[in-house]
């Protein structure tokens, strides 16, 4: 059953964001090998993708994982799934290092920030929930469509740069962005 | 709340990581600004994250979990304390802290007060940021009150925020937060405000062509 296996992904993200506590709160080192089997080689396996040789990828990602064990206590299962806090430590560092460039982050902290609106009662569903959900919902994308998402993100391509490799006319690639987002927004709000 | 936002195919440029330092604080100091396009982005890095688990690989066995993760503790816990001693972040007066939000504000490094205008027209100062990346220039613009910049073309991109006091031109109004973004077949006009000065951060890919008999003279003199 389809329930079955989202609930299961379900549970295994909440595993992952309970592991992410042990190591913020009791600097609990099984905890931290828990989440290190599973993402590094995930990580390594990203960094690869996007051009980084076996050697490199595979420091990369030890790095990727301090930082998890550092920055655990930052880490807020309200705002995002484990999965996708250390995808944005992934990126940032790749960007760091192989590019040779700050990465562009705003400061949640900062008093100039232009608030949130108050949470209203059509807030999305749990993180923990969002990733098994958004896992499904790329499964179903229409091939295209699911293939400009990867070729943003896997292979360092930005729209105009897919539209140029893929000699699609720059608002096609732009309309299937809109079209495959609003679809995956909309696998979160069911339900 | 702005008016005017990054396309969705910019937000997942920058979601994904694809865009470089000058466009990525463009949109990052609009994302300070504006909740609705962080929810976006919140989203999208969730589809990243998604992506991530749907690669091919296997989990490590639990014995090559316990012991890498032991090697990596033990040599962090050896370099520990080597890398302290950053400098602490310069401090910021009032005026700066409310209008320029972070990531900009770090990256302008001084006071708004501080900083040492070039005069390029009248009522038209400009102040050149680094940021990494060739082919770009990434600048703070300050246009005087109801100062008009002359009509002009772009020979790439050109984006810019409003990060205090707004401006007007053929396609619209823009104000603190706003994002106005030109490509190679826009050509604009933009008059500020006329109740104060309009202080935007730009970034232009590729310069920019100014039409007309005195576009044509600005062209030859002005480093706009």
């Amino acid at each position: 059953m389809l329930a079955d296996a989202e609930s299961l992904r379900t549970d295994r993200e909440r595993r992952f964001v309970d592991l992410i506590a042990r190591v913020a709160r009791d600097r609990d080192r099984d905890a931290f090998a828990a989440l290190f089997g599973h993402f590094t080689p995930r990580v390594k396996a990203y960094l690869m993708r996007l051009g980084a040789d076996d050697g490199s990828a595979d420091e990369l990602a030890q790095e990727v994982m301090l930082t998890v064990w550092r920055r655990a206590d930052a880490f807020d299962p309200t705002l995002a799934g484990v999965g996708t806090w250390i995808f944005t430590i992934a990126r940032n560092k790749r960007i760091d290092r192989v590019r040779r460039e700050r990465r562009p982050e705003l400061d949640p902290d900062d008093p100039a920030l232009t608030p949130d609106p108050p949470a209203g009662a059509d807030r999305t569903v749990e993180a923990a929930e969002a990733g098994g959900r958004l896992r499904r919902a790329i499964a179903t994308l229409p091939a295209e469509q699911r293939e400009l998402l990867v070729m943003a993100f896997f292979e360092d391509k930005s729209h105009r740069a897919i539209a140029a490799t893929t000699r699609l006319p720059l608002g096609t690639v732009k309309s299937r962005i809109r079209l495959a987002l609003g679809r995956l927004r909309s696998s979160l709000e069911e339900a | 709340m702005p008016a005017h936002h990054p396309s969705e195919a910019l937000l997942l440029d920058y979601a994904a990581g694809d865009l470089r330092e000058p466009a990525g604080l463009v949109v990052a100091t609009h994302l300070a600004l504006c909740p609705e396009c962080r929810r976006h982005v919140g989203l999208l890095e969730a589809v990243g994250g998604a992506l991530l688990e749907t690669l091919p690989v296997e989990d490590l066995p639990a014995d090559a979990s316990t012991r890498g993760a032991a090697a990596l503790l033990a040599r962090a816990a050896a370099t520990d304390g080597a890398a302290v001693g950053a400098s602490p972040p310069p401090r910021f007066d009032a005026e700066t802290c409310r209008l320029v939000p972070e990531p900009l504000r770090s990256h302008l490094g001084v006071n708004l007060k501080d900083i040492a205008w070039r005069k390029v027209a009248r009522g038209l100062d400009t102040h050149e940021l680094a940021a990494a990346a060739n082919g770009f220039r990434t600048r703070l613009l300050r246009i005087g009150p109801g100062a008009a910049i002359p009509r002009h073309g772009h020979g790439g991109s050109e984006s810019v925020l409003v990060l205090d006091g707004g401006f007007s031109d053929e396609h619209g109004h823009y104000a603190r937060g706003d994002l106005a973004l030109s490509d190679a077949e826009t050509v604009h006009r933009p008059v500020a405000d006329p109740d104060g000065d309009c202080l935007c951060l730009i970034v232009v890919e590729g310069g920019v062509r100014f039409a007309g008999a005195l576009g044509r003279l600005l062209n030859l003199f002005a480093r706009y």
